[in-house]
């Protein structure tokens, strides 16, 4: 006769795999703009004129290639945010509470996810408040060469 | 167009953590449940969809690893990679393609054994969006305040949302997190990513679901009473969240009119008697009441402060306690369109609505609603 387990067995591992994503051309673009000259570029569709950033080829609504680059100023407003009180050392930069925003760049029609830093008092972030983006001094081509956006003004 | 009922349904009791069944155990439970259910073998089920994810299974093609518990040894075997009802979509459309009689459609979830924030933040773009942090909870913190910020929506509100369905789940032997609560303990609660705080969010679920579609005929001789589908409609939005407006559900709006149009609804408030859909948080059910055609943008809030949306009220909403009572992710979804057809049945014993004629059961896939699918059953 089989013996009832005592107690169910959990077996515990690590998935750890080696992975690399091609960034293509347009983020490439992008990506170095932002490392070597701290500008953001979005790219804006032919038929819809909105400017997406962060850029990519495509507009998903009209269907069409998008050509054109368009510059955009580092400051923007904030469309919504979140103060995280958990902590997750895998993923987060910061240590909690710390906020997550969207922000809309002046000039642009999409959302940038980020973090929101140097925030000191955390009543003071809303939703439409004024924000502007902090470069890393040591920039390595990618979303984290934004350190974060901070209030201004 | 062929007719297509649900002729049995079964689940699992979703617990925080399964310890004595392994993935295939799961899948098992719920098949024969929903054979026993409909009083059908496995000989007679002719083509099998399983419903998993890699990333929650720790493992690649986790679809072959349940085959054989699905019962699907020499059968025509496929898999869906994405929430239930989208899984039971593709059981309709096989049933209507004429060359199957009866699908079984099963889903499994061990969200227990990998970390929510890794896997969930693995659903984001790896080359603009994944480095910054972003999890299924932060995430849902953005579309939460976005709506609430939008449509002058408050925290108690939600709370109201949190309290009925924790109260709803008593009445359901499946759910995991049954309990009484007061707007006080929901708002003094944990804060997870403001303005979501514990009692606002779904838990961790382990848990599994089937459901058996049967063509007309088959479904007519059924041991049960069939739960017609009357009209499925789906759609998705823009995949980065920057691109949409967080508070805005273009896409579930589509896929409810699509499925309202081929069901012959044109009231939903009115015509349909109960409603099962996917609250993964408080605010969720509150958005999609609205997306659903249910009551206008930021109007879904009232309906819950008067208790329309309770089991007795006129639209009882999640009266199984919805998925902030159990969340088995990919599962949820099927469970919804379970509860629906008992609920058509009216053998939803004490979480039954009374009169239950018109039921709709709704599903999601995605970061913050990406993607939707509604269906309309009817008795």
């Amino acid at each position: 006769m089989v013996q009832q387990a005592e107690s169910y067995k959990v077996l515990s591992g690590r998935i750890k795999l080696p992975y690399q994503w091609t960034v293509g051309a347009t983020g490439s673009k992008f990506f170095t703009e932002l490392r070597d000259h701290k500008k953001i570029w979005g790219t804006k569709c032919p038929e819809c004129k909105k400017v997406f950033v962060p850029p990519r080829k495509t507009c998903g609504t009209c269907f069409v290639d998008m050509g054109e680059w368009v510059e955009l100023r580092p400051t923007g407003r904030l469309e919504t945010f979140t103060v995280v009180h958990y902590h997750e050392p895998a993923l987060h930069g910061m240590e909690p509470p710390f906020v997550y925003g969207i922000i809309k760049l002046d000039g642009a029609d999409t959302g940038i996810a980020h973090y929101i830093g140097e925030v000191k008092d955390l009543e003071s972030v809303k939703s439409g408040s004024r924000v502007e983006a902090v470069f890393r001094e040591q920039r390595e081509g990618s979303i984290l060469d934004i350190k974060y956006f901070r209030l201004i003004g | 167009m062929e007719r297509v009922a649900i002729i049995g349904v079964g689940q699992t009791k979703y617990e925080r953590q399964k310890t004595e069944d392994s993935f295939a155990d799961l899948v098992y439970e719920a098949t024969t449940k929903a054979m026993a259910d409909a009083e059908i073998t496995i000989e007679e089920i002719d083509n099998v969809v399983t419903i998993s994810n890699d990333f929650w299974d720790g493992r690649t093609i986790s679809s072959m690893a349940v085959m054989d518990a699905a019962g699907a040894a020499n059968k025509n075997a496929s898999t869906v990679e994405g929430d239930g009802t989208f899984g039971a979509l593709y059981g309709l459309m096989r049933i209507l393609s004429g060359s199957y009689r009866t699908t079984l459609v099963v889903a499994h979830s061990k969200s227990s054994m990998g970390s929510l924030p890794i896997i969930t933040n693995s659903m984001f773009d790896p080359i603009y969006y994944r480095s910054v942090g972003l999890d299924g909870i932060s995430s849902a913190g953005l579309q939460a305040r976005r709506y609430m910020d939008k449509y002058l929506v408050t925290e108690e509100d939600c709370a109201l949302v949190s309290i009925k369905n924790h109260h709803n789940a008593k009445a359901n032997p499946y759910a995991q997190l049954a309990t009484e609560l007061t707007v006080e303990d929901v708002m003094s609660s944990r804060a997870l990513a403001e303005p979501i705080k514990l009692w606002d969010a779904s838990p961790i679920s382990d848990g599994a679901a089937a459901i058996i579609l049967a063509c007309e005929n088959r479904a007519k001789k059924s041991a049960k009473k069939p739960a017609w589908v009357k009209g499925v409609g789906y759609c998705a939005d823009a995949y980065y969240l920057g691109d949409r407006d967080l508070a805005e559900m273009d896409a579930l709006s589509t896929a409810a009119k699509k499925a309202y149009s081929m069901a012959g609804i044109t009231e939903p408030f009115k015509e349909i008697d109960v409603v099962e859909l996917y609250d993964a948080f408080s605010y969720q059910e509150l958005m999609w009441m609205e997306g659903l055609g249910f009551c206008d943008r930021g109007k879904a809030a009232k309906l819950v402060q008067e208790g329309v949306t309770q089991r007795q009220g006129s639209l009882a909403v999640n009266p199984s306690g919805g998925v902030l009572s159990a969340h088995p992710v990919l599962t949820a979804g099927l469970a919804r369109l379970a509860e629906t057809a008992l609920q058509l049945r009216g053998e939803a014993e004490e979480r039954q609505v009374e009169g239950a004629k018109t039921a709709l059961a709704h599903g999601m896939n995605g970061s913050c609603g990406q993607g939707h699918c509604v269906w309309v059953l009817s008795q």
